[in-house]
């Protein structure tokens, strides 16, 4: 599989605390990456590293080798936050949203939404206001307003976290939905492990800021190279 | 007769003054809503960019410049008066403008005392506006532009108030108006009462004047009028308020 994102040497440090140290990763294009670790393991920062919303102490982010031109490099991604900030206007043009910035027709514009909407399950809202659909709906809403413009890469942070089991699966359906269907990349930070075993192709595991192991799910979850893996997964505490 | 009398057959006269359109209280109310409708509108023009400025751009001084803003927006109107007097009479820096006892002087003195409060409470109201909310715009390709945009549309409630309360300021100021202006009617009465027609009296330096002629029923039609757009004024506020 071709190399979406490569990682090298990457080192975050907020006043004194050094969250992220030695990261080296690649992310591989059309998989669904999850991170996985403990709150406060870094997954959210590393994330923004991503998508060169934070610049790192050491260490460099390549996006199909480019690491300049953040502009353009961001409007190839798109980065979902746990809880979605929803503009204060319709569903219609909260999801066209990124089309408008881009200066796409207004036809086009029309159609993309619909067809967004109708991916998330959310068909014929177009006029509600965004700011009175319920938590499910809006973060569903958020997926449509992320993908509307074809990213090649979606960055995920918690994306469930605050949603009833019905609505996890409906996200979870999505987020297949539209790597099968569309080849997206999706990053996703979890410490969901049950998530992590429906969805991922390969996992990393953050600990206190350190990626200490990087596997296919397959081999994390039957075969961990790291002891403290094989502890976090079982539900130990070990930090 | 008695206080209460009194401040009755005021009353009436001053309604009479009012729905008969007379000349004098209409020229005043005129030049009232001119003098400060136009700092206003200047003061906004000058305010919101600079509330911007202040939240969006990192540059020296900045700090200073915050801190200057929150002292203008408790700046003593006679101090305002007296500082632009001191500019603009004949033998100030800025006398060759010669625009002392005019409207413009007026203008200028309250375009000095509302941007202050203007830019204050603009900035409260976008820094209200979510972090979530521009970083948002970015996630999702926007520019440092579209970032603004988005924050005025959010913030906009908030502005609104903000240019309403410095035009509710600049009706209800008197003290620098009234030096800089000099609350000049033109000579001879009109409509039986007052002097002339206004050229820099305003709503709140025409009741000083007319107070202390003892004209009391004038007074009160004047007074009745500047509550009026105040509080008209304030009642926009409010219900800007509370869409935010």
């Amino acid at each position: 599989m071709e190399e979406l994102i490569r990682v090298e040497n990457l080192q975050k440090v907020f006043g004194e605390k050094e969250v992220l140290r030695n990261i080296d990763l690649k992310i591989l294009k059309g998989e669904i990456f999850a991170f996985i670790g403990p709150s406060g393991a870094g997954k959210t920062t590393l994330l923004r590293l991503l998508n060169f919303f934070e610049i790192p102490e050491k260490g460099n982010i390549r996006f199909r080798g480019m690491n300049s031109d953040i502009i353009n490099i961001r409007r190839r991604m798109s980065l979902l936050f746990q809880t979605p900030a929803i503009f204060n206007n319709s569903v219609f043009e909260n999801v066209a949203y990124g089309l408008k910035v881009r200066g796409i027709d207004k036809k086009i514009i029309d159609k993309k939404v619909g067809d967004a909407l109708n991916i998330v399950g959310l068909p014929g809202i177009e006029k509600q206001n965004a700011r009175t659909l319920s938590g499910g709906e809006a973060q569903r809403m958020a997926f449509a307003r992320a993908i509307v413009y074809d990213p090649q890469v979606l960055l995920l942070d918690e994306p469930t976290a605050n949603l009833d089991p019905a609505n996890v699966m409906k996200i979870e359906e999505i987020i297949k939905r539209i790597r099968n269907e569309r080849g997206t990349t999706i990053v996703l930070a979890t410490h969901n492990i049950p998530q992590v075993r429906r969805i991922a192709d390969r996992v990393g595991i953050l600990l206190n800021g350190e990626l200490i192991e990087v596997n296919s799910k397959v081999g994390i979850f039957s075969k961990p190279r790291d002891a403290r893996s094989e502890a976090f997964i079982n539900g130990e505490m070990i930090y | 007769m008695s206080s209460a009398d009194f401040l009755i057959q005021g009353v009436i006269k001053a309604l009479e003054l009012i729905f008969s359109l007379n000349p004098y209280i209409l020229s005043i109310t005129g030049v009232s809503i001119q003098v400060s409708g136009t700092a206003t509108i200047l003061a906004t023009l000058t305010a919101i960019p600079l509330a911007f400025a202040i939240s969006f751009m990192h540059f020296r001084g900045k700090q200073g410049l915050i801190t200057l803003v929150n002292t203008g927006m408790g700046l003593p109107p006679v101090f305002v008066g007296l500082f632009v007097f001191l500019m603009i009479v004949p033998v100030g820096p800025a006398g060759f403008l010669n625009i002392v006892y005019t409207r413009k002087a007026m203008i200028l003195a309250q375009y000095i005392l509302i941007t202050p409060l203007i830019t204050g409470i603009s900035l409260s109201a976008i820094k209200a506006v979510p972090r979530s909310i521009i970083e948002t715009v970015f996630t999702l390709g926007g520019t440092q532009k579209d970032a603004v945009i988005e924050t005025l549309k959010e913030a906009r409630f908030g502005i609104i108030t903000a240019v309403l309360a410095g035009l509710g300021r600049a009706l209800a100021e008197v003290g620098a108006i009234l030096i800089v202006g000099g609350n000049i009617a033109r000579t001879g009465s009109v409509g039986g009462i007052g002097e002339g027609l206004s050229e820099t009296r305003t709503l709140t330096t025409a009741i000083t004047s007319e107070t202390s002629k003892g004209d009391i029923s004038t007074s009160i039609a004047l007074g009745f009028i500047l509550i009026c757009l105040v509080l008209g004024v304030n009642i926009l506020a409010n219900f800007f308020q509370r869409r935010e």
